[in-house]
C-alpha cells in the first residue's frame, strides 16, 4: 500500500502560489491511444474476415432455404404414369385411375395431363406438332398431397395397379434424398468455410494484437512502473481491442447486409433472362429473412468476441514476456 | 525495509556486473547511490524496482524475500516504490498533468479527489504552465521534472531516482533536492544515483559507493 492511503497533508506547500480557483475537472485520455496503425489494421482484418463470414452464412441459409422449398413441394406431390398397354383404352385407364386417386384418404387435388399438355412436355426433345396417337407415350397424372398427412403410398399403389395394371406411383422419394444430401453437403461445405474463416480470424487478430501490444510496449512498462498489475493493464488493453473487433465486426456485417439487400434488386434487373432464372432456381429470390439477418449480427458480435478472446490470450502472454 | 545479502547479479552468460552486495536501507533514511560510469548503478536501483531478478542472493523489500513473490504480489509492492529513470518513461499521448497524476489513476481513484494535489506539485517542479502539455513538447529539464513528480505523487515508501538532477540548471536542481528532502522528512526513504559531487555536497548523507562491481558505504 502507498502511504497515499493515509491522511496527510499536501506534498508541497506553495504558499501564495497556491491556485485561488477551484482546478477544473479534467477528461482523461485513455489509457491505450484509440487511434494508432496497429488498431486500423486489427480494425480491417476484422471487418474483412467479418464480412467473408457474413457472405458465407448468407448464402449457405439461401442455399438452405431455397433447398427447404424445393424439398417441401416436391414431397407434397406424386406422380402417377399410366403406361399403354395392348388392348387397352389409355384415356379410360387415365380416367380410371384419376378416380381411384381421388378416392385415397390424404389427397387434395388430383391433375391428369391432357394429351396435349403431354405432347407439350416432349416437345423440348421431339419437337412440336406431335401425335400421341403413333407413340407409346404414357400418361402423366399429377396428385396434391394435404401437407402434414402420411399418405398410405402402399395402399394407393395397389389400389392403382387394381383399376389399370400399367400404372406406376412416383413419389420422387429417390429425388428428394438426393436433393436432401446436395443440401446438406453444401450446408457443411459452408460451415466448414465459417471454421477456416474463424480460425484465420483468429491467428490474424493475435498476430494483429502482439503487433499492437509490441508498439503499446512503452506504455505496459510505465504501467508497471507506476505499479498497475497484469490485470489492469489486460483489462484496458482488452477494452481497446473489444471495441476495435466491434468497429470490425460492425464494418463488415454492414458491408455484407447491404450485399445481400441490393443482391435482391440486383437479381430483380436480372430476372427474365437466363442467367438470372439459373440463379433463381438455385438460390431463390435471393431475399435473405429477417431472421438471417439476425444471424449475420449475432456473428459479427461473435467475431468481436473471438477478437477481445484472442486479445486476451495474446496480452497475457505478451505481460509475460515483458516481465 | 530493504536487506540485500550475498545478491549478484549477471545479465545472461556475461561477467558478474554486481557482486556480494551486503547492505540494508532503512526506513526514513536518505542516501546518494554513486559511482564511475557503467558500475551498475542503474542495475542496483533495477534490482531494488524488482524490474531485474538478482542471479544470486536474497534480496527482502518490505519483509518480503522477493524470489518468492508473484507477479500480483510484484505490482502491489511497486505501489509503494516511486522510480525516475534517466529516460524519463512518459507516456507521450497524455499531458503533463495526466502523466503525473497516472499512479493515483491505476489505483482507481476519482480525477477530483487527487486533482489539486497534482496541481500543486505540478507548480512546485515548476510545470504550473506546462499543465496540459504533451511530453514531446516538452524540453529534456521539464520532462525530467515531470517524471520526478509522477515518482513522488503517491508518497512512496522508498523513492529511487536515476540521475534525477542530469538535465536541469543548478537552480532548479537544488530546488529538486530540496523536493526530495521533505519527502524524505514526511517518512520516505530516498536513493538518489549520481554523479553530481555538487549535489552530494549539499546534503550530508549516506553514501553508497559502487566500484567494479562491489558496493562500499560510507556512513
Amino acid at each position: 500500500m502507498s502511504r497515499t492511503d493515509q491522511p496527510h497533508g499536501p506534498l508541497v506547500d506553495l504558499g501564495r502560489e497556491r491556485p485561488q480557483v477551484p482546478a477544473r475537472a479534467r477528461n482523461l485520455s485513455p489509457i491505450v491511444p484509440r487511434a494508432s496503425i496497429a488498431g486500423r489494421a486489427l480494425v480491417a482484418v476484422v471487418a474483412i474476415m467479418t464480412f467473408l463470414a457474413s457472405i458465407t452464412t448468407g448464402t449457405v441459409l439461401l442455399v438452405s432455404a431455397s433447398a427447404a422449398e424445393w424439398q417441401s413441394e416436391v414431397a407434397s406431390e406424386i406422380t402417377i404414369q399410366v403406361r399403354p398397354a395392348p388392348g387397352r383404352d389409355i384415356d379410360r385407364d387415365a380416367a380410371a385411375v384419376a378416380e381411384a386417386i381421388r378416392a385415397q384418404t390424404g389427397i387434395v387435388e388430383v391433375r391428369p395431363f391432357t394429351r396435349e399438355e403431354s405432347a407439350k412436355l416432349l416437345e423440348p426433345w421431339l419437337g412440336s406438332g406431335l401425335s400421341l396417337d403413333d407413340l407409346p407415350v404414357p400418361r402423366v397424372i399429377v396428385a396434391r398431397v394435404q401437407p402434414g398427412t402420411t399418405l398410405d403410398l402402399a395402399a394407393l399403389r395397389r389400389r392403382v395397379t387394381q383399376v389399370a395394371a400399367s400404372a406406376s406411383v412416383d413419389d420422387h422419394r429417390a429425388w428428394i434424398e438426393r436433393m436432401r444430401s446436395m443440401t446438406g453437403a453444401t450446408v457443411i461445405a459452408g460451415l466448414g468455410i465459417l471454421a477456416l474463416v474463424i480460425i484465420a480470424t483468429i491467428i490474424s487478430v493475435s498476430f494483429a494484437t502482439r503487433g499492437a501490444m509490441a508498439a503499446n510496449r512503452p506504455i505496459v512498462e510505465v504501467l508497471h512502473f507506476v505499479g498497475a498489475g497484469d490485470r489492469y493493464i489486460a483489462n484496458r488493453f482488452l477494452r481497446h481491442f473489444l471495441r476495435l473487433g466491434l468497429q470490425g465486426g460492425v464494418i463488415g456485417c454492414g458491408v455484407a447486409m447491404l450485399v445481400f439487400g441490393f443482391s435482391e434488386s440486383i437479381a430483380g434487373w436480372f430476372s427474365g433472362t437466363p442467367v438470372g432464372d439459373q440463379f433463381a432456381a438455385l438460390l431463390g429470390t435471393f431475399s435473405l429473412r429477417p431472421s438471417g439477418y439476425l444471424a449475420l449480427a449475432a456473428q459479427a458480435v461473435l467475431i468481436a468476441a473471438i477478437t477481445a478472446w484472442a486479445s486476451r490470450r495474446t496480452l497475457f502472454a505478451t505481460l509475460d514476456d515483458i516481465d | 525495509m530493504v536487506r540485500f545479502e550475498n545478491v549478484g547479479l549477471r545479465y545472461g552468460l556475461g561477467p558478474e556486473i554486481l557482486r556480494d552486495l551486503n547492505f540494508q536501507i532503512p526506513a526514513h533514511s536518505f542516501q546518494f547511490l554513486t559511482g564511475p560510469s557503467g558500475a551498475g548503478k542503474t542495475s542496483l536501483l533495477k534490482l531494488l524496482f524488482l524490474s531485474l531478478r538478482p542471479t544470486r542472493g536474497l534480496v527482502n523489500l518490505f519483509g518480503h524475500d522477493v524470489s518468492l513473490l508473484g507477479k500480483d504480489e510484484i505490482a502491489d509492492l511497486r505501489k509503494r516504490i516511486g522510480i525516475v529513470l534517466q529516460d524519463f518513461r512518459l507516456l507521450d499521448h497524455m499531458t503533463t498533468y495526466e502523466n503525473v497524476a497516472l499512479p493515483f489513476r491505476v489505483t482507481g481513484r476519482e480525477e477530483s479527489s487527487y486533482r489539486k494535489e497534482v496541481i500543486d506539485l505540478l507548480k512546485w517542479v515548476g510545470l504550473g504552465e506546462r499543465m496540459d502539455a504533451l511530453p514531446p513538447i516538452l524540453s529534456g529539464g521539464e520532462k525530467q521534472r515531470a517524471a520526478i513528480a509522477r515518482a513522488v505523487i503517491s508518497r512512496p515508501h522508498l523513492l529511487l531516482a536515476d540521475e534525477p538532477t542530469g538535465n536541469v540548471d543548478p537552480t532548479l536542481g537544488r530546488r529538486l533536492l530540496r523536493l526530495f528532502i521533505e519527502l524524505n522528512k514526511s517518512g520516505t526513504a530516498v536513493i538518489i544515483a549520481t554523479h553530481d559531487i555538487t549535489l552530494m555536497d549539499q546534503y550530508e548523507a549516506r553514501r553508497l559507493v559502487l566500484h567494479q562491481g562491489r558496493l562500499h558505504i560510507y556512513e
